[in-house]
Parts: C-alpha cells; sequence; structure tokens
C-alpha cells in the first residue's frame, strides 16, 4: 500500500496498514517538543539544586543544601519554641495554679480535645461519655478518685496493664466461680439497684443487703459508695460503667465479674500531654450534666 | 473449545492436567494442616473437572486442516467471558468494602469479610481478573489481526486463559483465608507467584512466536504497547515477589528485601504495574480499537513513538514518589518527582493521539456509545496523568499522600480510563468475535455508557473533596500550636463523602452487570446468519498464491 492523502486532515498516510487500520504521518506538533524541552529542563534544575544522584556511598547534595532530616529538626524546634510560653507554665505550675488560670485552660481544653481525641476516644468515645465496659469520665465519680494526682496517676500507669507499677483490680465472677447462687445473685442486683432508687423485678432486697455485706462490701464498701484505692466504683449514684444500670446487666456483671484493662501511657504521650490530658478529663468531670 | 485441539495437543492437555493434579496433590499433602492444603484441594478438583472435560472432547473428529484459514479466538471468547465475571465480582466487593467504610457494622463481623480481606479481593478481582483477562483476551485478538498470522499452537493460548484464572482464584480465595504477603497489589504468597511465572512466560511465548511469523512488514503500536505489558510485568513480578517460604508445607514465606529497600522495591513494583499494566496494556487495546471502531486512520505515527517510548523510559524512574517524605534518601524522591513531571508530556501525547484520531468520527462519537466509552477512557487517561504528575510533586505530595485523594486518582485510572476503553473494546470485540451485526441490544449499551460515567464522577469528585479535607485537617494548627483536629475528626467529616463514593460505585456496578447481561444476550442468542469478518480479518494463508482477498489495498 503506497501512502495516501487524507481527505479529512489532508496529512499522507505511512504507507503502513494492519486489518484495515492506517496511521497517519502527522508531524510532531510543536507544543510536544516545547514542553517536553520545558519539563526536562525544570528537571535538570531541580537536579542541580536538590539531592538527586547517587555517588556510590554519597549523592550529589544540590546547591541549595536542602536536607529533610534537618528541614524537619528545625520545623520541630520552632514549633516547640512557639508553643514553650503556656506549655512552660502548664508544666511549672501546680494543678490547681493551672486550672485557676482561664487562658491555661482555653489552651489545654483545645490541646486536649485532640490528645483525647487521638488517644482515648477509641475506648471513652469521643465525648468521653464511654461504653459498655468503659467508665464514662463526664461524671465526677473516678473509680480510683477525683483528684487530678490520682487520675494523672492512672493515665499514666494503666489499670490491668503491662506497666510493672499499673494499678490491678478485679471483681470477681461470683456466679460462675460459683461463690453465690443464682438467688443469692438476684437478691444482690436487687439491693445494688436500690441503692440509686431502682427497682428489681425479682429478688428480694433485705436478703440481698446480707449477701452484699458477705461478698460485696469488702471493696465497694458497706455502703455500696465504692472504695477508690482498690477502684471499686460507686454503686449508689446514677453512673455505671457497664451498661446502663438495667438489671439484666447488673446481673452479668455479678455473675461474671470484671476486670478492665486500660493501656499505660507514660512513654507513650509526653510528660507535658500527661499533664494536659489530666487536666482535660479533670475538667470533664467537673462538666456534670 | 476442545475439537479446536488437534489429538496431539489434546493428549498434551491431558498430561499437563495431570501435571497440575498431582501438583494440587502435593500441595494438599505438604499443607495439610494450614490453610495451604485448602489450595491443594482446590487446584486438584478443578484440574481433575477440567480433565473430564477435555475426555468429554476427545474423540471429537480433528479440525479441519487448513486452520491457517482462520484466527484462532477460542481463547479471547474465554478470555472475555472472565473479564466480565471478574468485573461484576470485583465491582461488587469494591462496593460493599466501599459501603463498609461509611457502615462498619457491614462487615457482619466475620473474618473473611472484614475489610482488610474484602480490600486486596477487590483489587485483585478488578486488576488482575476484569482488567488481566481482558489484556489477554484482546491481545490474543489483536497480535493475530495486526500480524495477519494465527497464534501457532491452539494449547498454550488456552493454557495461557486458564492457568492465569487459577491464579487470580488462588489469590482472591487466599485473602479470604488470610493469606498473603501484604505487598499492595503483591498480595499473592510464593506459590501462587510461581505459578503466574510459568503462565505469564508462556504468554510471553505465545506473543512473540505469533509475532515472529507476522505477515506484515511492521509491527503496529498497539502490539509495541502489549508486548512491553508482558515483558515488564514478568520483570516486575518476579523482582518483587523474591522471597523463601518457610517450608513446602506453608504458604507464609519472607520477602528477600527489608526495611527501605523492601519499601523501595514494592513501590518500583507498585508503579510500575500502573505504568505497565494499567497504562501500557490499556494503550494497546486503545490504539487497536479506538481507529479500528471509529474508521479513521491514527493521527500520528510519529506522535506514538514518542508516546511509547517516554513512557516506558520515563516510568521506570517515577517509582518513589510514593515514598515522598518517608525513610527513603531524598535523591531518590527527586528522580521519582522530577521523572514524574517529565513524564506528562509523553502521557499527554497518547491521550490527545487518541482523541485527534478522532476528528472526522466526532458524529460517531455522538451516536456510539461504544465508541465514546473508548473517547471518554482518552479523556480520563489525561486528566488521571495530568493528575498523577501533579501528586508526585513533593509539596503537592505532602497534603495529598495517606488521604482519599489518592482513591480518588486511582479510581479515576480505573473507572474513567482502564474500564471505560476496556467495556468500549469489548463491546467492538463481541460482536467480532461471534459474528453478529451489533451487540444484543445498543441501547444497553449506551445505559451502560451513562451509568459508569455518572459513577466514576460522584465516585472521584467525592474522594477529591474528601482527599483535600482530610489533607487540611491534618495540618492545622490551632492558635496554642497543636494540632486542631483528631483523626476521629477528620473520619466524621469523610463519612458523607464515603457514602458518595458507595453510590458512585454502586452505578458503575449496575452499569457493569447490565454489560454481562448484554454479553451473555449477545453470546447466547445466535442470529439467523453470522456476518463475517472482513476480508481484511482473515490471516494471510500459508499456502502460497491463496491468498485472501484484502479489502484494504
Amino acid at each position: 500500500m503506497k501512502p495516501e492523502r487524507d481527505p479529512e486532515t489532508g496529512w499522507m498516510t505511512t504507507g503502513h496498514e494492519w486489518n484495515g487500520i492506517t496511521e497517519l504521518n502527522t508531524p510532531v506538533p510543536k507544543p510536544v517538543w516545547f514542553f517536553l524541552i520545558v519539563t526536562a529542563l525544570f528537571a535538570l534544575g531541580y537536579w542541580l539544586l536538590m539531592p538527586a544522584f547517587p555517588l556510590g556511598s554519597t549523592f550529589t547534595k544540590g546547591l541549595l543544601g536542602a536536607d529533610d532530616r534537618a528541614a524537619v529538626t528545625a520545623a520541630v524546634k520552632e514549633a516547640t519554641a512557639e508553643r514553650a510560653g503556656w506549655t512552660g507554665e502548664v508544666m511549672a505550675k501546680s494543678y490547681a495554679e493551672v486550672e485557676r488560670d482561664p487562658r491555661l485552660m482555653a489552651a489545654v481544653r483545645e490541646t486536649g480535645r485532640t490528645l483525647f481525641g487521638d488517644n482515648c476516644s477509641v475506648c471513652h468515645g469521643r465525648e468521653a461519655k464511654g461504653g459498655r465496659g468503659f467508665p464514662n469520665l463526664t461524671g465526677s465519680s473516678f473509680l480510683w478518685g477525683n483528684s487530678p494526682e490520682a487520675i494523672a496517676e492512672t493515665i499514666q500507669v494503666g489499670i490491668n496493664s503491662a506497666n510493672p507499677k499499673s494499678r490491678v483490680s478485679q471483681m470477681p465472677a461470683f456466679g460462675r466461680d460459683h461463690v453465690l447462687e443464682r438467688p443469692d445473685i438476684e437478691n444482690v442486683v436487687a439491693y445494688v439497684m436500690s441503692l440509686s432508687g431502682a427497682k428489681a423485678s425479682v429478688g428480694n432486697v433485705e436478703a440481698g443487703k446480707t449477701a452484699f455485706t458477705a461478698n460485696c462490701a469488702v471493696c465497694h464498701g458497706p455502703d455500696g459508695k465504692g472504695k477508690t484505692d482498690v477502684g471499686a466504683p460507686n454503686l449508689s449514684d446514677q453512673i455505671w460503667i457497664r451498661g446502663g444500670g438495667e438489671e439484666a446487666s447488673i446481673y452479668d456483671f455479678v455473675w461474671g465479674g470484671l476486670q478492665g484493662q486500660m493501656p499505660s501511657w507514660e512513654g507513650r504521650l509526653s510528660p507535658l500531654d500527661l499533664k494536659i490530658l489530666t487536666l482535660y478529663v479533670v475538667d470533664l468531670g467537673k462538666q456534670r450534666p | 473449545m476442545i475439537e479446536q485441539l488437534t489429538t496431539i495437543e489434546r493428549q498434551r492437555a491431558l498430561v499437563l492436567l495431570l501435571a497440575v493434579t498431582f501438583g494440587g496433590l502435593f500441595v494438599l499433602i505438604a499443607g495439610k494442616d494450614e490453610v495451604l492444603g485448602i489450595h491443594g484441594a482446590l487446584i486438584m478438583l478443578l484440574s481433575i473437572a477440567a480433565i473430564f472435560y477435555v475426555l468429554a472432547g476427545y474423540f471429537a473428529p480433528e479440525p479441519t486442516a487448513p486452520r491457517e484459514d482462520s484466527y484462532y479466538d477460542e481463547p479471547a471468547k474465554a478470555g472475555i467471558l472472565l473479564a466480565m465475571g471478574w468485573a461484576a465480582f470485583g465491582l461488587f466487593i469494591g462496593d460493599w468494602v466501599a459501603w463498609q467504610l461509611a457502615y462498619p457494622s457491614l462487615n457482619f463481623e466475620a473474618g473473611w469479610t472484614s475489610f482488610g480481606r474484602l480490600r486486596p479481593v477487590h483489587t485483585t478481582s478488578v486488576i488482575f481478573g476484569f482488567g488481566g483477562n481482558a489484556l489477554i483476551a484482546t491481545s490474543f485478538y489483536v497480535m493475530q489481526r495486526t500480524s495477519r498470522a494465527r497464534i501457532p499452537d491452539q494449547l498454550s493460548p488456552l493454557f495461557v486463559v486458564f492457568g492465569y484464572n487459577l491464579f487470580c482464584l488462588l489469590a482472591v480465595t487466599g485473602y479470604m483465608m488470610g493469606i498473603t504477603q501484604s505487598k499492595e497489589y503483591a498480595e499473592p504468597e510464593w506459590y501462587a507467584d510461581l505459578w503466574l511465572v510459568v503462565v505469564w512466560v508462556t504468554y510471553l511465548i505465545v506473543y512473540l512466536r505469533t509475532l515472529a511469523h507476522r505477515k506484515e512488514p511492521h509491527i503496529y503500536v498497539a502490539n509495541w504497547y502489549y508486548l512491553a505489558f508482558v515483558l515488564v510485568v514478568a520483570m516486575l513480578h518476579i523482582v518483587n515477589n523474591l522471597a523463601v517460604p518457610v517450608s513446602f508445607g506453608s504458604a507464609k514465606s519472607y520477602s528477600l528485601f527489608s526495611g527501605v529497600q523492601d519499601a523501595m522495591t514494592q513501590w518500583w513494583y507498585g508503579h510500575n504495574a500502573v505504568a505497565f499494566f494499567l497504562t501500557a496494556g490499556f494503550l494497546g487495546m486503545m490504539y487497536y480499537f479506538l481507529p479500528k471502531r471509529a474508521g479513521r486512520p491514527l493521527f500520528s505515527y510519529r506522535l506514538s513513538i514518542i508516546s511509547f517510548w517516554g513512557i516506558t523510559f520515563l516510568y521506570m524512574w517515577a517509582g518513589s514518589h510514593h515514598l515522598h517524605y518517608t525513610a527513603l534518601p531524598q535523591w531518590v524522591q527527586t528522580l521519582g518527582m522530577t521523572f514524574s513531571v517529565i513524564l506528562l508530556v509523553p502521557s499527554w501525547t497518547a491521550a490527545a493521539n487518541a482523541l485527534l484520531t478522532l476528528n472526522g468520527a466526532w458524529h460517531r462519537v455522538r451516536d456510539d456509545a461504544t465508541l465514546r466509552f473508548m473517547m471518554v477512557a482518552a479523556v480520563f487517561y489525561g486528566i488521571t496523568t495530568f493528575e498523577g504528575s501533579f501528586l508526585a510533586i513533593r509539596a503537592v505530595n505532602s497534603l495529598s499522600h495517606y488521604t482519599d485523594w489518592t482513591i480518588g486518582h486511582v479510581h479515576a485510572g480505573a473507572l474513567g480510563w482502564v474500564a471505560m476503553i476496556t467495556f468500549g473494546s469489548i463491546y467492538a470485540a463481541v460482536p467480532w468475535l461471534w459474528k453478529r451485526e451489533s451487540m444484543y441490544s445498543p441501547r444497553l449499551v449506551e445505559w451502560h455508557f451513562w451509568l459508569a460515567l455518572a459513577g466514576t464522577i460522584i465516585y472521584v469528585l467525592a474522594m477529591w473533596n474528601s482527599g483535600i479535607i482530610q489533607g487540611l485537617m491534618w495540618r492545622t494548627y490551632n492558635a496554642q500550636g497543636t494540632l486542631a483536629y483528631s483523626f476521629i475528626d477528620s473520619l466524621i467529616e469523610m463519612h458523607p463523602y464515603y457514602i458518595a463514593r458507595a453510590v458512585g460505585g454502586l452505578l458503575f456496578l449496575i452499569g457493569g452487570l447490565i454489560g454481562c447481561y448484554n454479553v451473555w444476550m449477545t453470546v447466547r442468542i445466535a442470529p439467523p446468519q453470522l456476518v463475517p469478518e472482513s476480508a481484511a480479518d482473515y490471516p494471510e494463508p500459508t499456502v502460497p498464491g491463496a491468498a485472501a482477498p484484502q479489502a484494504a489495498e
């Protein structure tokens, strides 16, 4: 087949033909050459200015002397210096002093929210209201005490965590381990519910009180108000760690026990972040609805 | 299918299948204590079923002597049907995981339905199942016609098609059972990888043998691209998957590479998989089906040379742009970025070459949804390659990396370019292959086109938005100099876009299912009279003097 003119474009074909497909011999449009040269020049310039080609054990450093590692180190240093004002104050002052300073607390609330969202919200929820098995942090009823020091300690070492200084807490499985039989447990549930003014469908409150004193009071206290030194919750308020205080969930709890886990955060978060989180959580506890 | 094989080929098929059966038995015994044993059983069952299939057709009469009078299209037909099947499956899984991202409980809390396992099922099904089968099928179709030569034997191309699908099946079922080497787009473990090497080398040999006895003096552009695809994918696959298995009875293996070298090898593979699997192969498809369907000469032979060598040379350097601002030395990042920027020019010349070919045939683009698929594919190819070069710039990448923008970019390419050119080519090739006047329903092709286009646009816009929002939220500082948003804050902002993305994917899936139905009906409903191909659609006979008519000359 000979090259022929394409009537549509006026260009000649190449004279090749495959299965009915022909090709035009259209020259390469000028812009293609232009952009090839421009982009190649850009690359050439970039190679001259920046680290670009390997030379055995080193590489061409580039005229600008750019270095990612140095740039990041400098940026981190600069950012730390920018924050140094308020962060220095937070570190230097006591919890009470920071809490009294509205300017510092504004910074704590803003930064604490992000820290909490990235580290704590997985279990405690974004609103810190907890969930089944995960304590609500917005009521001022912390398992290990409401003081900033107690909260800081919990965040640092965790609960039943791998940290050797971890807080340790376990509620036995009274039903599964045959400490109490089913009717006893129903009585205990009725009593526990009565502490917060609720009424159970089955079980005897008086008998439950006897069983409670014998089995539960050692941790939860004779009046069910809990003991912060063993992390036993107050049962006489409206705050429930597992479930919403329904009869069935309290029954499950007494039957199967509970050994919650919270990781230890020291070593994972800086002392500053730990302090901000502590203050943030203390602040959450005060936002009692 | 078997009646097309000669007796000796039927015997070879049986020997081959017996060998595979024993291979499966070996895997079954060696891996009986692990999930690997299930794969052994699967290989055995499938090859035994294939043995029965061969035996059932074993005594059919041999094909008549001058087989060279026609092209050998059985493998291409099988490949196209398999491609459509994988498309339906892969798009379904993709949309399922898209809904999972919006509503996580849609994983129904089972291991195999969790996002981490289904996501590679989706990517492998659409890239390798759908894309790979379509590439193999169309390459067999195109190389024979543009070489005017029949594939030299009947058995090896069938082995390529079915062997390749066995690989895809092992890959996908493996992920669901937790078998993965955790390399993106290279998840299958060592035994599946080895099998693919055998299949792929056979593919290369089939291709080269056909080209070697071509009757055309020149090799058409489409074949340059197909050949680059076959050759480079072999190289990428072998190097990136170099690994030592724990034992012959274990699916687990350990990569030859570690640390940043592993990351670099993986993304050298990953980006060149985009280049040579998802670009070069499909450019081959485009260079044949688009001018053929438009009935126009290719706009410029010279431009195709610039595109081809530009793409093959430059892509090889670009992989490191996936590792900007990581432990990878900065000089490697520089090279990845600068070559990616230059790469835009040959990419756009390829897209422009396709679109300018349509000059003089735009009325056909308007009337013919099949050609419109190809035209839109070329447009999306241009959009995606521009975006790719843009995202490869380090400063841009610092915003876009790890965000949904990447997902949007990938899908602009995968849905807008790869899937569109494939559907267009399949709609063109199916009537030609099965000798029908046209597709069963041109109206359904039209429906498929608009659903696919709407789905792609919704998907890509949703991901652009969510990606940029994510990137900005992650780098926003408050007045105190600390990060303004937690990760979960950005995730909540994503929710509406995740729903939009899943809706876009659903439209694309529905389009794909319509396509499957249309292809199936075209194949199934035999017309009163088979439409012969044009005279140019017959190979040059090997007997001298008995030349077939050549319409184009």
